[in-house]
């Protein structure tokens, strides 16, 4: 690709660092914007949507607040350089999608903490990444760069509606705030509609990271705002802060106290065997990869397990996704190859560094 | 028979039926004339949406009471269709049909309450000044008028400028 990114290790918002990166592995906060005298991508055409792409790609270049971000044009990506991006969480699947001809690009900041889409849904989507609960740093950054873009480019915006949206529901504050947390105990005491409830009580939606449904594989979930309109952002944020976030923390941590103390052996098992499977299995599924890093994770967090930590288990939750695979291995593969390969990657990863 | 570009004699590759005030217009470009008309950004339309496209001509005139945003040209029903709006004016031109699916949306919520850009005064009145401009200077182009599309760039550009 034409970008130095590297794909062989992490983003920092993976490297389990922050507070609570026990639970939570990354806080998310991004904006949707759109230029002041323009239509929407959706209705812009062609001479106009590279008109939007240029102004925004000269503004991201010039502004001191996105530390020179690095560009990448996703026209000119090839297609596995888009999927290690979505897998990556630096664009969208939507903004990735090779059926569709559209200008459209990424500036990505150093350590990947920062990437703004250009032309997407909205002519900006931007967004800041985190490691554990750093929500309102994460703000912090990303209010400093849309302050610092608005100088320049102007959006639009209405007394009534806030910040114009090509979708209703973003409009107004244009502001998505997602925490990605990692719930494997209360998966395991069957308690997790707790979480659902906390959520639905403030109005945020609870999703799994990977996979449809109400089974979140890797036990990883997503919980984000869903209002925009009639809230300012510093409610919104404080939501997350000091109510829903901190309960389903709290959710969790007492079912993990619980599994130490009524079923230490069957935590062990789910620990150990996950280590067993991993470091022995010569075939393996990206589904039940997920499931097993979990547990493992789940064990070293409780100290039931000492040969690996959390930093390398986060990155293998990254590279056993198909693009991740792919690259380091430098080799196209079918699906049984694959298998192979990402069997073969996690025993390496898992024994020779331990 | 294979239909030919309505601007050459080339074989048209994009074909497009747009109903306008309850009139049927159909446009068929080939690859250079179609991306010239920014239309190449759809190639592949799902065909669920063909299918749609279809049933907007099948029932014709129906569509002819459909509100329409004066500023982009969406209608209500394509705002349905895709849940996107084209362009700012078009949450004045929908309010009242939006409003009740904003409500639900956000929790009651139909008023910005929070961020506020620095020039957010002076911005509502220029976007839809800007906005016209840049679609008569798309216009100047395709139609290749340089000499009114070069007006019209100065244009753009002094009423940029006054703004900064």
């Amino acid at each position: 690709m034409n970008t130095p990114l590297k794909f062989d290790s992490a983003g920092e918002w993976l490297k389990g660092i922050g507070p609570s990166s026990d639970i939570v592995i990354s806080t998310r906060v991004r904006l949707a914007r759109n230029l002041v005298g323009h239509l929407f991508v959706n209705r812009a055409n062609r001479r106009q949507q590279q008109e939007i792409l240029a102004r925004c790609r000269d503004q991201l270049a010039g502004a001191a607040s996105t530390d020179h971000a690095l560009w990448v044009d996703i026209n000119q990506a090839d297609e596995l350089d888009r999927q290690l991006l979505v897998e990556r969480h630096l664009i969208s699947r939507q903004h990735a999608r090779s059926d569709i001809d559209l200008p459209r690009g990424v500036a990505i900041g150093a350590r990947e903490t920062l990437a703004v889409m250009v032309n997407e849904e909205d002519h900006l989507r931007i967004q800041v990444l985190r490691s554990g609960m750093q929500l309102n740093e994460a703000f912090e950054q990303i209010n400093r760069i849309d302050d610092e873009l608005e100088e320049a480019l102007e959006y639009a915006f209405s007394p009534q509606w806030g910040y114009l949206t090509a979708c209703p529901t973003n409009l107004g504050t244009g502001i998505r705030v997602s925490v990605m947390l990692h719930l494997p105990a209360l998966k395991l005491t069957g308690e997790i509609e707790k979480v659902r409830r906390a959520a639905r009580e403030m109005h945020l939606a609870v999703r799994g990271m990977f996979g449809e449904g109400s089974d979140a594989l890797g036990d990883l979930y997503q919980v984000s705002n869903q209002t925009t309109l009639g809230r300012p952002e510093a409610e919104i944020l404080a939501d997350f802060q000091h109510t829903v976030i901190p309960q389903i923390i709290a959710y969790e941590q007492q079912a993990r106290q619980a599994l130490l103390r009524q079923r230490p052996t069957f935590l062990d098992d789910k620990v150990w065997r996950a280590w067993g499977v991993l470091t022995h299995a010569r075939v393996l599924g990206t589904d039940e990869v997920l499931q097993y890093l979990s547990h493992l994770r789940l064990g070293v967090n409780l100290g039931r397990i000492q040969q690996i930590d959390i930093p390398r288990i986060n990155e293998l939750f990254l590279f056993s996704q198909p693009g991740h695979l792919q690259k380091l291995t430098e080799n196209p593969m079918d699906q049984t190859t694959r298998r192979e390969a990402r069997a073969t990657l996690i025993r390496e990863r898992l024994l020779n560094r331990s | 028979m294979k239909r030919k570009c309505d601007k050459c004699d080339r074989p048209a590759t994009h074909h497009s039926v747009e109903i306008i005030k309850g009139q049927k217009i159909e446009k068929n470009f080939c690859e250079a004339h179609a991306a010239e008309e920014g239309l190449e950004s759809t190639p592949h339309k799902p065909i669920n949406d063909v299918l749609k496209d279809f049933v907007a001509v099948q029932s014709g005139g129906s569509t002819a009471d459909d509100v329409c945003c004066s500023l982009c040209g969406l209608s209500f029903s394509e705002f349905r269709e895709h849940s996107l709006v084209g362009c700012p004016e078009c949450y004045k031109a929908f309010a009242s049909l939006l409003s009740p699916l904003l409500e639900r949306a956000h929790e009651g919520g139909n008023h910005h309450v929070g961020k506020v850009p620095r020039h957010a005064g002076r911005i509502e009145a220029r976007q839809v000044q800007l906005i016209r401009l840049r679609q008569r200077l798309s216009d100047a182009v395709t139609n290749e008028d340089y000499e009114m599309a070069a007006q019209l760039r100065d244009d753009i550009r002094r009423f940029e400028e006054q703004a900064s």
